[in-house]
């Protein structure tokens, strides 16, 4: 596999990721339990639409073909995204949401600053960007965990129900191949294997403090990094994300 | 062709009010990274605050009509991502309009040193995120009056 190659669906997979979350997040917009709360979602959804943009741009810009990366986020279909399947799955309730938010802030809080090193100023430059934001996010989830984990037995109740239900889709961000080895091979990024330990030694600490247990079965869905099979719901989302450019082609704002 | 000197386009810039906290300048914000002719284009650079700040597509809007405003008639606006914007950038101009105007300015220490309404610093955080994403809100203690704060990244 050509870097060249590795790189576009690399870039594919971060702007899938925060594309995905974003949506999901911003679904919260006008329903969140309390004002502050519906702010902060928006606010991070913002953010990650915004790392979309760079991320997808690369992404496009690689591909060399005059596509933008609006094209890329409006004009695909469920095959074609690259996205953890762990972040199209539906919200549920407010602490699934943050449950979810947090076991992907943890990665990216890890995995940012080390794209940040990267060999490539373009990946580099858009890491080193998004790593601010997302020590900001993750501040913020991990306080929300662990307030709402050791709350009340009804706000326990629920996040260990969402650390249960999300559990098996944690481990995909390990399921690396040949892109992972292209890159790392390149200095390009660096390998999440090898950030592993880091990843589940912060989130354990977070939990531990949440007072959850971590799940023991170490299954885990995979297909969404790869594009090999995505959940049902994915399609869902794209319906209501993509419906305006599919109806209306090329329409602008 | 007329090639405006750097120094006055600057002070052109520094009269564009940033479009979410107008009593700051765009210059005062430190998202503009440099100014510079391109044989005869002239070339601003802008940094995002945030990357998914809505106010971005609007910054450039304001940038590029106040610069044709003033004659410039070939321009050319440069995203630029590296190094990533800090309130660090904030000129110290800026952060006293923002404090007089209600918002207090961002600290290193990660909170408002005092409230921008009485000056107390008995202070508490109602949320991490505000009405933008470069806020968050606090409230005195003393004066009870709820307040913006700047985040500092
Ligand atoms: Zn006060």
């Amino acid at each position: 596999m050509e870097v060249t190659d590795a790189l576009q669906q690399f870039a594919t997979r971060m702007g899938d990721n925060t594309l995905i979350l974003g949506h999901r997040v911003s679904e919260w917009c006008g329903h969140a339990p309390v004002l502050e709360e519906d702010i902060a979602l928006a606010n991070t959804a913002l953010d990650l639409i915004g790392q979309t943009q760079f991320w997808l741009g690369l992404a496009a810009e690689i591909q060399d073909e005059g596509k933008s990366a609006d094209d890329i986020a409006f004009l695909r279909d469920v095959w074609d995204f690259r996205n953890l399947l762990l972040l199209e799955l539906p919200n549920d309730d407010f602490g699934r949401t943050l449950m979810r938010q947090f076991l992907f802030d943890a990665w990216q809080s890890i995995h940012l600053p080390r794209l940040a090193l990267s060999s490539d100023p373009r990946v580099a430059a858009i890491a080193e960007k998004a790593s601010k934001e997302v020590a900001y996010h993750v501040e913020r989830s991990a306080d929300t965990v662990v307030g709402l984990g050791d709350g009340s037995a009804e706000s326990h109740k629920r996040m260990q129900a969402a650390l249960d239900y999300l559990w098996p889709y944690v481990g995909e961000i390990f399921d690396t191949d040949e892109v992972d080895d292209v890159l790392s091979e390149a200095g390009i990024v660096t390998h999440p294997s090898s950030l592993k330990g880091e990843y589940y030694a912060l989130i354990e600490r977070v939990l531990t403090k949440a007072t959850l247990s971590i799940p023991e079965d170490p299954f885990a869905h995979k297909g969404g990094r790869s594009g090999f099979r995505h959940t049902e719901h994915l399609g869902h989302i794209l319906v209501e994300m993509q419906w305006l450019q599919r109806a209306y082609p090329g329409s602008k704002w | 062709m007329l090639k405006h000197a750097v120094s006055d386009v600057w002070q052109w810039l520094d009269a564009v009010p940033d479009p979410e906290i107008p009593v700051i300048s765009l210059v005062d914000l430190g998202i503009i990274r440099d100014v510079a002719w391109d044989e005869d284009v002239l070339v601003v650079k802008v940094t995002p605050t945030y990357s998914g700040c809505p106010a971005t597509t609007v910054i450039n809007l304001d940038i590029e009509n106040a610069l044709r405003e003033r004659g410039v008639k070939n321009l050319r606006l440069e995203r630029q991502l590296s190094p990533a914007w800090t309130t660090d950038w904030l000129t110290d101009n800026g952060r006293a309009k923002l404090e007089r105007y209600g918002i207090a300015p961002p600290q290193a220490a990660g909170g408002p040193e005092r409230c921008p309404h009485c000056g107390d610093t008995h202070l508490e955080r109602i949320s991490q995120f505000g009405s933008t994403p470069c806020k968050a809100q606090w409230r005195c203690k003393s004066c009870l009056e709820p307040f913006d704060y700047f985040k500092c990244i």
